[in-house]
């Protein structure tokens, strides 16, 4: 198969979270989101009132997937990162270990591209190896065919879900 | 690829709806998007032009309810049908846990129809799938039509391996939803055999 499944379990959630939250801070950054490349959010954090979350992941996927392809035609494996800037909030948006994207929405008045490149820097690493030790763990997990969650479930729990 | 999340006790899979331009692929996710309770769903994203052809996708977040404890997210997504746009097609494969073949039931479409379910083979292909192996639906759409082509010969013509098909009228909402629901079981069923791929 193409890629392997992406499993989140709490224990990298937890290391995840203290890195983003440390990251948001450091950059003056009003939101950091991860998401992963198949446009599913994967962690957040900061002000997130009045942003769609779900809608956020599904795009940046899409972003970050058509602007992938556009780094093919001209002989560009990826382009790694981005910057979107607007009149008053503005978006950076990183590709860490080529699977997870790394997007952080700060205003102009709060902080400056100059320093969410920098801490971004260094959280990209501490993002990296994490989500590596994530990929091990899934697929040890798979190989030694330890229980999915889902292993047992019955055609009625499936028809449940459609009952209303 | 469908992704377990322990920390939020969610599952998310993608299912993605294929089909060449017209054939109303669109049209289901926007029944489905009306006829869903609020707190089920977010907001449909279209990323469409001027004159609502679909340019890049159409989005529609699902949740379904819980089964074993964990929370059921699905992803819908539409890809562009027009021809030209097969690059963006690919994109959005990207990651399928199930595909949702939308055909046009009108005769005159069934030349497009059979080019698009080549087309849909060889993009998965690319990605590393195998139209074969993976949950996958045929709905024949525009059942409503005078011009409809014989159900039989649609069957024989797009679904030679006998997968679960329905019959659709998707502006007024019939087989939409057990396309859907199909699709998802198959989904579903897949994860239990595989316990993470
Ligand atoms: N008669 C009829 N028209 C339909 C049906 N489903 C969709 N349409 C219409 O077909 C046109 C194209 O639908 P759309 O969903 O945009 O197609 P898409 O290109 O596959 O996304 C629209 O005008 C729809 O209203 C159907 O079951 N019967
Ligand atoms: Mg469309």
């Amino acid at each position: 198969m193409a890629e392997p499944q992406l499993v989140l379990y709490e224990e990298e959630h937890g290391h995840i979270q203290v890195v983003i939250d440390k990251l948001a801070l450091e950059a003056s950054a009003k939101a950091v989101f991860l998401v992963d490349k198949n446009g599913q959010l994967v962690a957040e954090t900061g002000e997130l009132r009045g942003i769609d979350t779900t809608s956020l992941a599904s795009l940046t996927a899409g972003n970050i997937a058509a602007t992938g392809g556009l780094a093919k035609i001209i002989g560009e494996e990826e382009f790694p990162t981005h910057f979107h800037q607007g009149d008053r909030d503005n978006l950076h948006i990183t590709l860490i270990a080529r699977r997870i994207i790394l997007v952080i929405v700060f205003e102009n008045d709060k902080s400056s591209l100059g320093l969410v490149r920098l801490r971004v820097k260094k959280a990209s690493s501490e993002l990296a190896h994490i989500f590596e030790e994530m990929q091990k763990k899934a697929e040890a997990a798979a190989a030694s065919g330890a229980d999915s969650p889902f292993a047992e479930i019955t055609d009625d729990d499936i028809d449940n879900l459609f009952s209303d | 690829m469908s992704f377990i999340n322990y920390s939020s006790r969610e599952i998310n899979c993608k299912i993605v709806y294929y089909g060449p331009g017209l054939c109303g692929k669109t049209t289901n996710l926007q029944y489905i998007y009306n006829k869903t309770n609020p707190d089920l769903k977010g907001k449909m994203i279209s990323l469409a032009t001027e004159t609502e052809r679909t340019l890049f996708f159409d989005f529609l977040p699902l949740a379904l309810g819980e089964i074993r404890g964990f929370k059921t997210r699905f992803h819908l997504y539409t890809v562009p049908g027009q021809v030209f746009y097969d690059a963006s097609r690919k994109l959005i494969l990207k990651g399928v846990d199930g595909v949702v073949f939308v055909a046009d039931s009108q005769i005159e479409r069934m030349e497009a129809n059979i080019e698009s379910i080549e087309n849909l083979r060889a993009n998965l292909q690319e990605q590393g799938f195998d139209l074969d192996k993976i949950p996958y639906v045929v709905q024949y759409n525009k059942r409503d039509l005078p011009n409809a082509a014989p159900l039989d010969e649609m069957k024989r013509l797009l679904n030679p391996s006998n997968v679960p098909d329905f019959e659709a009228c998707a502006h007024e909402g019939k087989g939409v939803f057990e396309t859907l629901k199909a699709t998802a079981k198959g989904v579903l069923t897949d994860l239990k055999s595989l316990g993470g791929r």
